[in-house]
């Protein structure tokens, strides 16, 4: 039985590493792949917590939500970009500066 | 030690290294791809924690639909953002990403004090659940139990998952939509 530290340190690091990538990022699509580093972090957690609630499967379930969600929001993230790229040729997140055209 | 921490440390290492290098590599391409294997890593730490079926799901759904959707986005957009980003050729971290690189340390900081004060292991929840019997153990199903769970206790944010999906799909289609007026 692995402690519940480890894997809240494992999460913690895979948190920070997508926050990095979230703020260096000159690039969408990095963007969006640290995002998805910080909702796997969070998932993990979910997880590992969820292990000690074996008869209401809390922890799991709400990580398969999670899950979805991610998908949900990768699905339409990925739909702006393209639109945004459409419309500037770029996607460099700090070169989009105007609202309306 | 036994096997079972030894495979998880494998695991959680496997992860990280490949995370890291997703972060610090200039070639798109590669970071996506790299993205593969820690999304593999992850579904491996979810066995670990005794989730089978939240692992199966990780594969499925991010592997085969999230990963394949950011290739296709990435294709389709930057031609001469991937040439810019490799000619670059970026330190391991620059002088304009050290900032952001100091922030997540302290981040991390924070957290692993944050996590070793809290002392995760003896909470006093769950210190009951041990008591009482009600963990995972590694030779139990757990799939029937969360099956079950999913539409009876579960079922309405089930529902609103779906439809929430649903919209999503419409959304999606509609803004990637090629707009021939406006």
């Amino acid at each position: 039985m692995i402690s519940l530290t480890h894997f809240l340190i494992t999460s913690a690091a895979l948190f920070s590493i997508g926050l990095y990538m979230v703020v260096a990022k000159k690039n969408a699509i990095q963007v969006l792949i640290g995002i998805e580093l910080i909702l796997n972090a969070a998932i993990l957690n979910l997880v590992a917590f969820g292990r000690y609630d074996k008869l209401n499967n809390n922890g799991q379930t709400f990580a398969l939500f999670a899950i979805v969600l991610a998908a949900a929001t990768t699905a339409v993230a990925l739909a702006i970009i393209l639109n945004v790229y459409r419309k500037y040729k770029t996607i460099e997140p700090d070169s989009i500066n105007q609202l309306k055209d | 030690m036994s096997l079972t921490v030894i495979l998880f440390y494998v695991m959680a290492a496997l992860t990280l290294v490949s995370a890291l290098f997703v972060a610090s590599t200039g070639n798109l391409v590669r970071s996506v791809f790299m993205f593969f294997v820690t999304l593999f890593g992850l579904a491996g730490l979810y066995v670990f924690a005794l989730a089978d079926f939240v692992a199966i799901t990780q594969i499925v759904i991010y592997v085969g639909g999230i990963l394949v959707l950011i290739l296709f986005a990435f294709m389709l957009s930057n031609k001469e953002t991937l040439g810019r980003l490799q000619e670059k050729g970026q330190a391991f971290i620059g002088f304009n990403n050290l900032p952001s690189a100091i922030l997540a340390l302290l981040f991390f900081g924070v957290l692993v004090s944050m996590i070793f004060k809290v002392m995760p292991d003896q909470l006093e929840w769950i210190a009951n659940s041990v008591a009482n019997g009600n963990t995972f153990k590694a030779t139990d199903t757990t799939t029937n139990n969360l099956g079950i769970n999913l539409m009876t206790r579960y079922l309405l944010p089930f529902e609103a998952v779906s439809i929430l999906l649903m919209m999503v799909l419409v959304g999606a289609a509609h803004l990637s939509r090629k707009e021939s007026g406006a």
